[in-house]
């Protein structure tokens, strides 16, 4: 099928069935009917079998129209391409047609305070109850988002002591409305509480919610964590709905608890687009010292977007991958920590001062406060310069101590 | 703007990456770098008749190829990997360049021939003693009246200078800067090679006594700064190459070198300095590979991309070849291991059209910060 065949297939059924005054679960439950909500999903599967390229020109179509789509959030993003990768039928059948309708919100249960590096190395335990074919759930989580509205909980847990530490965890779908789970907001040093810690005691997860086969899940986990990155990506690329109708109210209103815990995120990054009006205001253009290092960090965003732009053309002339896609994170690092030097150096002693005390309403506050985020979050700097110097130089790993060890012989935090 | 090369371009940097492998290897660029002349005129003759490099950008009514700057960048960016010691910098990126921007359609087509040929050699004279790179440090003077004047004055770093057919001279007459040009074995003017710490690219010192020259018709301030910023870019380009090559040397040589039992590329210390190096050097690319396709179809952008290109790629290659001496250990510093001939043309390049600190406060300038 080509694209110009997808477009009027697609303008047809939209034509035919957008109607922005369903409720967006009406509206969402014709989308996994059609297979339009999530084109590129196996037909059996609330899809249409289409390829990537194709699935865009239906992103296309449904702006075009001003149509509300699938949901944003965890759910779509990273619970729905491991189920489908790894998923039995049955899980398929039971939980991803509520993802697309937006009934069912997910999150991550992967990170724990004993184990953020090396998530390998995560204690929660999940032992067998037979009697109930349950798996008894015990251990804590953390950094994770949206878990005090979600219906379930992606799972990493250990199933097994006696085998090196990849080889023992499972991936479960964890029901998080259950007494054995509670979820508490967890307070950032910016003061946002963007996050949550899920503390699970006895929580209960049925042997048939382990997605793919018990012990595997260390490759499943990579499967989901894969997709994180892309389905950030996307969600902030999301744009707010236009018009009026119930679905798009709806929609409105879900998309803006999806986006809640990232109004921060901007500062996170460091706010170069602040740097040149602030020392413009304030004077300090006229400084050289402050002149020369505006222009350092000036030169290392524009580079870091140039470096950007040609591995995307890389990417599209179909080359193989060069280094310079693997570098993006550690540049994110970089020009966000400089913004912060920057924006000390314009400000000076207002620096310290914060709200409404504070430079731009405590923006700039707000900016140094919450930049050292950038090089911890999905990944530390440091692991990310292991990946970039074995996979991109090829230069070898350290000698490692777990790998090879019965997970239970392993020395780890004590708690 | 394309950004990401084509097929005939990559094509364009296997041809003069594989000749210079050929022609130029380091054990030759020790050799030449010993001499006086500092290159070997069989090579440059072969790279000029057989590659026609010499006229890679220059416009085909003026006997070049009539590519473009993104050309004429990957060109200099496998001789900054190979360390190539021929006059090809102050001839092609430096002079031609400058009678691309200040002559008239005559001069040009008198001109230009001769250097897209490989036969005539030209170089730019700019800076003097006080080695500086802004118009205000432009003291020799035109005397006389209409296009034919003599020159007077002492002009600095001039690169290739000391052997160039022809000499391009910025200098003032009254208080109208111009651009001039003349033979370089023309009465009145002695040469002298400078000793400097890169013995692979050759400088000269150059007094002119009322030396007969030619003005070049549109040579301006805005054709010098054109010049200089096409300069700065091309450098920058060069330079890219140079810590390209040095970076692989030292990422094979941080995975067979065995101190404590195991490879010093398995240490953290070792590891994270190299992936730095990298992340450096592939901004720096982006920097230089941006100014060159700015050259070619964003002349609006050039001025301030030029500088930011050649400040950061600057920076980034001598970080480059600092670390790239430490992570060698001791043998880093001896003279046999190659290392140290990428160091000094780095160190020298740094600061040669302007350091990175002035072309930062270009970048500020252009901008209107």
């Amino acid at each position: 099928m080509d694209a110009e065949q997808v477009r009027r297939e697609v303008r047809a059924w939209l034509e035919s069935n957008w109607n922005p005054e369903l409720s967006l679960v009406e509206w969402r439950e014709k989308l996994a009917d059609s297979g339009w909500g999530c084109p590129t999903w196996p037909l059996d599967w609330y899809g249409r079998g289409l390829p990537v390229a194709l699935g865009d020109v239906v992103a296309e179509e449904f702006e075009r129209a001003g149509a509300v789509g699938t949901p944003g959030g965890g759910g779509m993003g990273l619970a729905a391409p491991t189920i489908l990768e790894h998923g039995s039928d049955d899980l398929k059948r039971r939980l991803l047609r509520r993802i697309v309708t937006g009934e069912d919100t997910w999150c991550q249960l992967f990170s724990e305070p004993g184990s953020g590096s090396d998530l390998a190395g995560l204690t929660t335990r999940a032992e067998l109850d037979p009697v109930t074919d349950e798996y008894v759930v015990n251990g804590q989580k953390l950094w994770s988002t949206s878990a005090h509205h979600a219906r379930y909980g992606m799972l990493l847990a250990r199933t097994n002591w006696d085998v090196p530490k990849h080889r023992g965890i499972t991936y479960f779908a964890l029901e998080m409305h259950q007494p054995g789970v509670v979820v508490k907001p967890l307070r950032q040093m910016n003061g946002y509480a963007s996050f949550n810690e899920v503390f699970m005691n006895d929580a209960r997860v049925p042997a048939a919610n382990a997605i793919g086969e018990v012990g595997n899940g260390w490759t499943v986990a990579l499967a989901t964590l894969a997709h994180e990155r892309r389905s950030f990506d996307a969600l902030r690329a999301n744009r707010p709905p236009r018009g009026r109708g119930r679905a798009l109210d709806e929609q409105r209103r879900e998309t803006a608890e999806i986006m809640e815990p990232y109004k921060w995120y901007p500062q996170r990054a460091g706010r170069a687009d602040l740097i040149v009006e602030r020392a413009k205001a304030t004077g300090r253009n006229r400084d050289p010292v402050v002149r020369q290092e505006i222009v350092k960090l000036l030169s290392l965003a524009r580079a870091s977007e140039w470096t950007a732009r040609r591995a995307k053309a890389a990417r599209v002339l179909g080359r193989p991958p060069g280094p310079e896609g693997s570098l993006g994170k550690l540049y994110s690092s970089e020009v966000a920590r400089a913004c912060a030097r920057v924006h000390t150096l314009i400000s000076g002693t207002d620096s310290l001062l914060a709200g409404a005390d504070g430079p731009l309403d405590g923006t700039i506050a707000e900016i140094l406060l919450s930049v050292p985020a950038v090089s911890i979050a999905g990944g530390t700097d440091e692991i990310q310069r292991n990946i970039v110097s074995e996979r991109v130089l090829g230069l070898p790993k350290e000698p490692q101590t777990d790998a090879e060890r019965a997970f239970r012989d392993v020395p780890r935090n004590r708690r | 703007m394309r950004f990401g090369p084509t097929e005939e371009q990559d094509e364009l940097r296997r041809v003069v990456r594989r000749f210079l492998e050929e022609k130029s290897p380091l054990t030759e660029v020790r050799r030449l770098m010993e001499t006086a002349e500092g290159d070997e005129p069989g090579v440059w003759k072969q790279l000029s008749q057989e590659l026609g490099l010499p006229g890679v950008h220059i416009p085909e009514a003026y006997g070049g190829q009539g590519l473009g700057f993104v050309e004429l960048g990957i060109v200099l960016e496998e001789m900054g990997r190979a360390l190539y010691c021929g006059p090809y910098f102050g001839s092609i990126a430096l002079a031609a360049n400058a009678i691309l921007c200040a002559g008239s359609e005559a001069q040009k087509a008198a001109l230009l021939p001769g250097i897209a040929s490989g036969e005539t050699i030209a170089a730019l004279a700019v800076a003097e003693p006080s080695g500086r790179w802004d118009p205000g440090g432009i003291a020799a003077e035109a005397r006389g009246a209409g296009s034919a004047v003599t020159l007077h004055g002492e002009k600095s770093f001039v690169v290739d200078g000391g052997r160039a057919d022809l000499l391009v001279v910025a200098a003032r007459r009254g208080h109208e800067l111009g651009l001039y040009h003349l033979r370089g074995d023309a009465d009145g003017v002695t040469r002298r090679a400078l000793q400097t710490i890169d013995p692979t690219r050759k400088l000269a010192r150059i007094e002119l006594r009322g030396a007969r020259a030619e003005s070049l018709a549109e040579g301006g301030p805005a054709a010098l700064a054109k010049t200089l910023d096409l300069g700065a870019a091309m450098l920058a380009n060069e330079l890219v190459g140079g810590a390209q090559k040095l970076l692989e040397m030292t990422v094979e040589y941080a995975k067979s070198r065995v101190q404590f039992g195991r490879p010093i590329g398995s240490f953290q210390a070792i590891k994270h300095k190299c992936a730095d190096l990298l992340m450096a050097q592939e901004l720096a690319r982006s920097s230089a590979y941006y100014a060159a396709a700015c050259a070619d179809e964003a002349e609006k952008e050039l001025p301030a991309i030029a500088s930011l290109a050649k400040a950061q790629v600057s920076d980034a290659s001598l970080k480059i070849a600092t670390e790239s001496i430490q992570i060698h250990g001791g043998l880093g510093f001896t003279w046999e291991q190659d290392v140290h001939l990428y160091f000094k043309r780095a160190k020298a390049s740094e600061v040669l059209l302007g350091d990175p600190t002035y072309h930062r406060e270009l970048v500020a300038e252009r901008w209107e910060i």
